[in-house]
């Protein structure tokens, strides 16, 4: 996994696929970071990511649970059209944020 | 005459054929000229599909999970097998949000999923015998509209 870790801010870096068969070594190495440095803000940044499924929203509403307990948020970034379809129906669209392209933070 | 094809796989429940499995029913999928939404709600139907047996069907045990597909005209349906543990209450298991491994962060969209991107989901299912999910979609829907003068 990808990833980098500013102050209380943690940014992951997902893959082209974000699937069962990578979701599970993800949630491990971003529970530990997490862990390790306080996090309180995390990032998921879509850049890379063509294909996800519901195994990758576990791996979201996993961290949301861990993350909200200590006031922090969740945020996606670069999301295409198809990622944001999959987030929006999830339900996952509503406990994170969602920047577009056009709107850099 | 109606055109029809149909293909066969089979393979090992290992969580990283779950890849696999999803473009090779899309590029089988590709001669029915599908738009790239369409190929991708096929994808991740598949990747469900295939996803529960792995984890459900077999609970991580290596056993095959077979996928067979069919093109009938412009509906194209497919079906993926698994001879694995079973679903006691198929209505429950498609409840969204439902799942039987909240402590493995599953999120229970699964079957939502499927339902969401495909037009039809039937799941034929035994305890104890496996687990048969069937979904079909028709494949360039509206299109015609573009091609064709109707009356």
């Amino acid at each position: 996994m990808k990833y980098q870790v500013q102050e209380k801010c943690l940014t992951i870096y997902l893959p082209r696929e974000v699937d069962h068969h990578n979701a599970e070594e993800m949630k491990r190495e971003a529970d530990a970071v997490i862990d390790r440095n306080h996090i309180k803000y995390v990032i998921f940044d879509f850049e890379k990511t063509d294909f996800m499924d519901s195994s990758g929203i576990g791996v979201i509403m996993g961290r949301y649970k861990t993350i909200c307990l200590i006031g922090g948020e969740i945020w996606a970034v670069h999301a295409n059209a198809r990622i944001r379809k999959i987030l929006t129906l999830s339900g996952a669209a509503k406990i994170m944020q969602i920047y577009d392209e056009e709107d850099k933070v | 005459m109606k055109n029809t094809n149909e293909m066969e796989i089979r393979f090992d429940s290992k969580s990283v054929n779950e890849g696999f499995a999803r473009v090779a029913v899309a590029s089988f999928m590709t001669q029915l000229n599908p738009t790239v939404e369409e190929v991708a709600d096929v994808k991740t139907a598949v990747s469900e599909a295939v996803t529960n047996s792995i984890i459900h069907g077999y609970e991580n045990e290596i056993h095959k999970v077979s996928i067979r597909c069919r093109i009938e005209d412009n509906v194209f349906t497919v079906e993926v097998c698994d001879k694995g543990r079973g679903i006691e209450n198929i209505e429950e298991a498609m409840r969204p949000m439902f799942t039987t491994k909240p402590e493995q962060d599953r999120s229970g969209m699964g079957f939502a999923f499927m339902e969401a991107f495909m037009d039809t989901v039937e799941v034929e299912s035994e305890p104890g015998k496996g687990t048969k999910v069937k979904m079909k979609k028709t494949v360039g829907k509206g299109r015609e509209i573009w091609t064709t003068q109707s009356l």
